[in-house]
């Protein structure tokens, strides 16, 4: 009964850091060319894996359904981009990545949390 | 070559064929194309793919056979932003002809819930009437060919969003009513020493069970959002806070349901029940959300001051008459009247009239600035004099304030490097408190007293609801977003949250000398007269040589004849000699002005001369003024230091700056500014190229260097120092050529913004250590750390009010920067900022 219970709890550890860490981070939706629309609720960016290419203007159309405090900015980690967004409004962010490489975007608090891959 | 031939409609005038041409220009292959309106065809030549280029014009919305009405809108569009029932205005761009109109209103007509549409040419606004969405407009205007952006009536849009920041925060409130007001009873009949156990076969069996669904209840309404947040994020591979608040509670209410249910399976001292922290948990992180919501209303104020700022309307003057219009509909060119006490809505010159301006809200500077015709105006200002009439220069989102309040709300978002290791923290916490909480409740099982499932879950609970990334996420950014509002609120304009870190270590202040140290112009400062001789005559008879020119020793000479009210006479026969001076001839005596060389050829005999050199050493430029043969006088014309220059530099020095004086200026020039300014230092004879590499020879010597010039000029010394301040008189200043940017013109805001940098960067050092400090002694005591030693086992209630305060706490720490005064600043010792 006891190995049971201490070998489930780290079978339960394992699979957070598999899950978390390690399994990827769910489909990217590749913009081409046009806007790709992001919806803010519920803690998650959704799509939150964007993908893009280095050199190619981006726009974002950001709505933000969660009127908490935590969605009340996106931070776009590394490329000096941040937007503030209101509450039921949609807000376009437009940026061009030079680099190619992983950029995270999330919320001041780093809560929501999104990825923009560029090529 | 291939050709491609493709019908059109609907093309019937040269925009709309600039539309096509422009849509099948961006497929590949295409390269010629034209446009056939009467024929109403167009002709490809080129490699391209066929389907591509009628892709292409279909989107362009001028395809033959196109449908406007079902472009590209689908249900998720209609339902995702908010529809309303009121007639939405939409500003509509690339319209040039009436069948660009019928195209338009054909688009917009095909959206699903549009009652009505119309656009007007003349003012580029479409009118829609209905219930549709905004988004699901602008993308049939779009995917007609056109630009479309929705109207706002900005007072309108303003209170629809205060309206719903309210009602998230009653709703918050609901919440922690329903969470206390199930979790408080249930904690007093603990408290009060009634059973918390379960007795299998009793009735306090089906009583707990009853509770347990009233919790369940909680669980379900109140705190939905946060189990749907957690399993969102999950499916994403993503933790956030919703994810511990949903395990915590959730295993708590598992764990006591379990034992409501089947207490059997428990011994017995392990059947307690924690249905109360379930619900108390709840109730007491709503609270917290809704305190950090009023409390985070405030950091923002700067940017809502600088919104606040904008005007409605505009009175506009047409060929039919005047006419209030909204703000946006302005357009460059239009005339704008400005009565006393309105805001100037848009950028423009003043055309006729006169008037005072407080441009304070933009600049910091307090003093009102007169505007005369010629003078530019700047959107946001006030009017306090007379009546102006002015022709906008720019618009909408090319104003001054609006790329002011553009870059405060940007720079509000950047982090200084201090804030990184929060960031990468943050980013792995959730899971790692998670990982703690199993790991906590295992050395429980395994070595801890009994019964062990009871405490197994209470730690884990603990753990996982007293972990706050929050606090560890807001730090940084609620102190940066004070700081750089409070910075704009003093007319410093702060690019990026680095500068705030590196202006708070800086330890040499270069200055650039013309305009920055010096007003930048020359004026005059005095006036050596001849025996006999009036200054007020001196200067009537410079000022009438010197009328109509142009060069700036006659500007300086001609403003004070002005400003000391001295008229002018009209003179015969002006000529001016390119670096010599002026000869004009006045009621028969020729009149010379000009410089002492000049004087000399033309064979007048010099006197005062003595006085005359002393002048030079002032770092003035003596002009001498003859007439026929005699030397009526000397004009000493120099660019004067500003006022509060002295000032500035001496607040500097106070702070343990040195304070460095560089400009192209000969030594002995150079040395008399200098001296009045009161710099360390003098770097004289520099050229403008080398000045970036007299700011690098510092920076090899290690010194933290910022730069003080004019943004134009000084540009690559700007970037080459460790903080490059671009210091303008009003707000024409290029605000986007260094990192700091001074709208008014004082060399006290070099000092200001040092003094704001050190406070808010001791601000975010006071949040984060508050942050790292609660969550590394949180956690562990939650775990059960100090259980051998001391017997203490936190509560998870306590763990709920511990984790919705230190998020509050940072929020309210961070607020405390917005009565900060960088200049009573300078009068404190310790680094501005007193610790909390």
């Amino acid at each position: 009964m006891n190995w049971l219970i201490n070998l489930s709890g780290l079978a339960l550890m394992a699979l957070i850091v598999w899950w978390f860490w390690l399994a990827g981070s769910g489909k990217a939706r590749r913009a081409t060319g046009g806007a790709v629309d992001i919806i803010v609720d519920d803690g998650v960016y959704e799509p939150a894996v964007i993908e893009s290419n280095a050199g190619e203007p981006l726009t974002l159309r950001f709505e933000r359904r969660d009127a908490s405090p935590c969605a009340e900015q996106v931070v776009f980690h590394g490329l000096d981009v941040s937007e503030p967004l209101a509450v039921g409004e949609t807000t376009t962010v437009t940026l061009t990545p030079e680099q190619p490489g992983t950029y995270r975007f999330t919320c001041q608090m780093n809560m929501y949390q999104g990825k923009l891959i560029v090529h | 070559m291939p050709t491609h031939r493709l019908p059109i409609q609907g093309a019937t005038c040269q925009g709309c064929a600039n539309k096509i041409r422009a849509a099948l220009a961006t497929v590949p292959g295409a390269d010629e194309i034209h446009v056939d309106l009467d024929q109403q065809r167009v002709t490809v030549e080129g490699s391209a793919d066929h389907d591509a280029l009628t892709r292409a014009l279909a989107n362009s919305g001028y395809g033959a056979g196109t449908d406007h009405s079902d472009a590209g809108i689908t249900d998720a569009d209609m339902s995702g932003a908010a529809a309303s029932d009121d007639d939405i205005q939409l500003a509509i761009t690339g319209a040039t002809c009436a069948s660009c109109v019928r195209s338009i209103e054909t688009a917009l007509g095909g959206v699903e819930g549009v009652r009505d549409a119309s656009m007007n040419l003349a003012d580029h606004s479409a009118r829609v009437s209905g219930q549709a969405a905004p988004r699901a407009l602008i993308r049939a205007v779009e995917s007609a060919g056109y630009g479309a952006s929705v109207i706002d009536d900005p007072r309108h849009a303003d209170q629809e969003r205060e309206q719903r920041e309210q009602a998230h925060y009653r709703q918050l409130l609901r919440h922690t009513g329903y969470g206390l007001g199930v979790g408080v009873p249930l904690m007093i009949w603990g408290l009060a020493g009634g059973s918390m156990t379960v007795q299998p076969g009793t009735v306090s069996q089906a009583l707990w069970l009853a509770v347990g669904l009233i919790t369940l209840a909680v669980l379900a309404f109140p705190g939905r959002s946060f189990f749907v947040g957690a399993w969102k994020a999950f499916r994403h591979h993503n933790a956030n806070m919703d994810t511990l608040i949903a395990v915590g509670t959730g295993t708590a209410w598992l764990y006591s349901m379990a034992v409501v249910l089947a207490p059997g399976l428990l011994p017995e001292a392990a059947r307690h029940v924690y249905f109360e922290a379930s619900a108390m948990i709840i109730g007491l992180i709503s609270l917290g959300q809704a305190l950090e919501v009023r409390a985070r209303g405030k950091t923002s104020a700067a940017v809502k001051r600088l919104l606040d700022l904008r005007a409605k309307t505009a009175r506009v003057l047409r060929a039919d008459g005047e006419q209030d219009v909204p703000v946006e509909q302005v357009q460059a060119g239009d005339r704008i009247r400005v009565r006393p006490g309105e805001k100037i809505a848009v950028d423009g010159d003043v055309e006729e009239g006169s008037s005072r301006l407080d441009e304070s809200m933009l600049t910091g500077e307090p003093m009102p600035v007169s505007k005369a015709p010629g003078d530019s105006v700047s959107a946001g200002t006030l009017n306090e004099g007379g009546t102006l009439i002015y022709r906008a220069t720019r618009v909408g989102a090319d104003t001054a304030l609006a790329r002011i309040i553009d870059l405060v709300k940007k720079a509000q978002g950047t982090k200084p490097a201090i804030g990184r290791l929060a960031d990468q923290v943050s980013a792995v916490f959730v899971p790692t408190i998670m990982l703690i909480a199993i790991a906590a409740a295992l050395v429980w099982f395994n070595v801890g007293p009994q019964p062990p499932f009871s405490h197994m879950m209470v730690a884990a609970t603990t753990v996982l609801i007293i972990a706050c990334p929050c606090a560890l996420g807001l730090a940084t950014p609620m102190s940066v977003m004070v700081g750089v509002g409070k910075a704009a609120e003093h007319g410093i304009l702060i690019r990026q949250g680095e500068a705030l870190q590196t202006a708070a270590s800086l330890d040499t202040v270069v200055l650039d000398k013309t305009g920055t140290i010096t007003e930048g112009r020359p004026s005059l400062t005095r006036i050596l007269t001849a025996d006999g001789e009036h200054e007020e005559d001196i200067l009537r008879l410079a000022a009438s040589l010197e009328t109509g020119s142009e060069h700036p020793l006659a500007r300086a000479i001609l403003e004070a004849a002005e400003t000391r009210g001295v008229t002018t006479d009209a003179v015969s026969d002006f000529q001016a000699l390119n670096g010599k001076g002026v000869r004009a001839t006045l009621d028969g005596h020729t009149l010379r002005l000009g410089n002492r060389r000049w004087l000399e050829q033309e064979g007048i005999t010099l006197a005062l001369e003595d006085q005359a050199t002393n002048l030079s050493n002032e770092a003035a430029t003596p002009l001498f003024l003859a007439r026929d043969d005699r030397i009526l006088g000397v004009l000493g014309v120099s660019d004067r230091i500003k006022a509060d220059a002295a000032e500035a530099i001496r607040r500097l020095r106070d702070r343990g700056l040195t304070v460095i004086m560089i400009t192209g200026d000969i030594q002995a020039t150079a040395d008399a500014i200098a001296r009045q300014a009161g710099v360390d230092q003098v770097l004289a004879e520099v050229l403008p190229e080398d000045k970036a590499r007299e700011v690098t020879r510092l920076q090899q010597q290690g010194r933290k260097v910022a730069m003080v010039g004019d943004g134009i000029n000084d540009a690559p010394a700007l970037a080459q120092a460790d903080v490059g301040f671009a210091i303008g008189t009003g707000t024409d200043v290029a605000i986007e050529s260094a990192s700091i940017t001074l709208m008014s013109g004082s060399l006290h805001g070099v000092a200001d913004a040092m003094a704001i940098s050190r406070a808010t960067l001791g601000n975010i050092k006071q949040n984060l250590f508050g942050a790292f400090v609660y969550n590394s002694l949180g956690v562990p005591v939650a775990a059960g750390l100090l259980y051998p030693f001391t017997g203490w086992l936190l509560s998870p209630v306590i763990a709920g009010a511990a984790m919705s305060l230190s998020s509050v706490t940072v929020v309210s720490n961070a607020n405390r920067l917005r009565f900060f005064k960088p200049n009573k600043a300078d009068r404190r010792t310790a680094d501005g900022s007193t610790a909390s």
